[in-house]
């Protein structure tokens, strides 16, 4: 159980810049064994560009990237890990069975082949030419070949990005079946939904930064607000001493008061102002309420700063 | 997930069998692709054909006929041709589509790449030059020794290591879109000022001066020597100045294989 808390890769004070544009800014980031952590954020957040540094594939301009104790450039990090990119265009003229084996041949301790194909959902398709598959097919041959090395830590890049629902079940079973075996996983992706079934914890990334941590429950709460308006005589101060009122704002003769938690706040309303009028509840998306936070964080975290990618 | 073996021990000293799966499956992919191989195969083929059978034919040459010269000169085109598409289209296609970063990742040891690249440019040089040998010999009424005629295929194969690492200075460099168009604009007045298509002492004064400059004009000097012709200059004047442009590609292309700033998305 100690092991749990064992950090297997990290970015300590990392910065990352590609000319004028800032990728990563003094970023701190664990990855604990056994957990799958889900690095969240809109595109352009940073989140490829930290995969990519604890691949060894990029080098910060500040800071250290450290992943099972040794430089992820070392071939000994390399033989313990495996990695789903995104890729513009795979060589289509090898099969399905001959990319796997060949990227088999590159570890000591890979999986079979037809374990792979299995935990891929590949079964069928091993002589199909790379080039006649249909991109949820493709995509499930990048999985494939990140996990036939039989790496106990994984990194995948958007794994389903593009894919319908069916297939991006697909992928988030075989998903959870890794991690049955121990395995340690770190997912980037721009869907709240992803995180929220498969990460154990969760980071979130805007422009560069860590703007939230936590459980997936946690951010879900932090992301899922809903917002009351209503004509009220109550003060703004009388309201924001309300127990889970996130935030407060006039609107006319309106108020409007961010919570997660509406029913509490609607019935502690109505106690020190049974006048109320005018009530209204919107339930704004998981997405919306999501990339609203992180843009006001951001914003306050980077007052004055010219950002915009 | 049932009855299959989960897992399976790679043998031990399995660096060989990297880069021997490595090598067997470039060539297979490459082999699936008929915009390699039919150009490849067949370009060198017909120029031969046309130039070094059809108008060149028996006529003599210092010692030896137009057909064993131009045989000589376009085993050396095929070969840099073989070389240089196979690495500049294949690096910069893989490279620019991501798919290199995802190689680069795994543990496959870099080396395994380029070695390769180079030895799938080798073996369609082998078959190339085979080609070209039998259709000189049937058409051309080429006699060569079987001394002479290997000397020429290790010449040649040996020949592809300055080409490969010049493609692979080209595929690091150009755009995946473009790299058959640099190449075909670099190659084709190469060997033409080389004097790989017609023989250099026809070409006018100021080329045959400007020659000695140019990489494949070293490789069709050893061809030419290695079938009997006395070709200007010593073999390893020629050895020396390909290994030199060798080492000075590798240099150059060091940067670009590994630049890091390459991403895909934006």
């Amino acid at each position: 159980m100690k092991d749990e808390k064992k950090v297997v890769a990290s970015l300590t004070g990392v910065t990352k810049k590609f000319g004028e544009i800032t990728a990563l800014n003094n970023v701190n980031l664990n990855v604990r064994a056994g957990e799958l952590l889900g690095l969240l954020g809109p595109n352009g957040a940073g989140k490829t560009t930290a995969v990519r540094l604890m691949l060894g594939l990029s080098k910060p301009q500040a800071g250290r990237v450290n992943v099972f104790g040794r430089d992820p450039r070392s071939a000994s990090a390399r033989g313990r890990i495996g990695a789903m990119l995104q890729v513009a265009k795979v060589p289509e003229t090898l099969k399905v069975k001959e990319h796997i084996d060949l990227f088999r041949s590159y570890y000591s301790n890979p999986l079979s082949l037809q374990f792979t194909l299995e935990a891929a959902g590949l079964e069928g398709l091993a002589d199909r030419l790379f080039g006649a598959l249909s991109g949820g097919q493709k995509q499930r041959v990048l999985f494939a070949l990140a996990i036939c090395g039989n790496p106990d830590l994984l990194f995948l890049d958007e794994p389903t990005v593009g894919l319908d629902i069916t297939t991006r079940h697909l992928i988030w079973q075989q998903i959870r079946r890794l991690m049955q075996q121990g395995r340690t996983v770190v997912l980037t992706t721009h869907y709240l939904e992803e995180v929220d079934a498969l990460a154990d914890r969760v980071v979130v990334l805007n422009h560069g930064s860590i703007v939230a941590e936590g459980t997936s429950t946690e951010i879900k709460s932090q992301t899922s607000q809903r917002k009351i308006r209503c004509v009220t005589r109550l003060r703004r101060s009388e309201i924001e001493n309300i127990a889970s009122v996130n935030g407060v704002s006039e609107q006319e003769s309106r108020v409007e008061i961010l919570t997660a938690q509406v029913e509490p706040v609607l019935r502690e309303l109505f106690i020190l102002d049974p006048e109320l009028t005018g009530l209204e509840v919107s339930n704004s998306t998981l997405e919306d309420a999501f990339l609203k936070i992180v843009e006001s964080k951001a914003e306050a975290m980077k007052a004055g700063q010219e950002m915009t990618i | 997930m049932s009855s299959a073996a989960i897992t399976a021990q790679n043998p031990a000293g399995s660096m060989l069998r990297v880069y021997r799966t490595e090598a067997k499956y470039e060539f297979i992919k490459t082999l699936r692709q008929p915009a390699y191989v039919i150009p490849t195969l067949t370009f060198p083929a017909i120029f031969y054909v046309m130039f070094g059978i059809v108008f060149g034919g028996k006529q003599a040459i210092g010692s030896i006929t137009v057909s064993t010269y131009l045989l000589a000169t376009y085993c050396a085109f095929g070969v840099i041709g073989a070389s240089l598409f196979g690495f500049a289209v294949g690096v910069a296609m893989e490279r620019g589509y991501g798919w290199l970063q995802v190689k680069r990742a795994s543990p496959m040891p870099p080396l395994a790449y380029l070695a390769a690249k180079t030895a799938m440019a080798m073996a369609f040089s082998a078959i190339l030059l085979v080609l070209l040998f039998a259709l000189g010999v049937m058409f051309g009424g080429v006699h060569l020794s079987a001394a002479k005629f290997f000397g020429l295929m290790g010449t040649m194969i040996a020949g592809t290591i300055p080409f490969c690492a010049l493609g692979l200075v080209i595929g690091c460099y150009s755009a995946p879109n473009s790299a058959p168009a640099v190449v075909n604009i670099l190659f084709l007045p190469l060997a033409f000022c080389s004097g790989l298509w017609l023989p250099v002492q026809m070409l006018p004064k100021f080329l045959q001066h400007l020659a000695p400059f140019l990489p494949p004009y070293h490789l069709g000097q050893l061809a030419l020597q290695q079938v009997g012709f006395a070709a200007a200059g010593h073999w390893t004047q020629h050895v020396l100045a390909l290994a030199a442009f060798t080492v000075a590609f590798l240099l150059l292309a060091q940067r670009g294989f590994t630049r890091d700033d390459v991403s895909i998305n934006a």
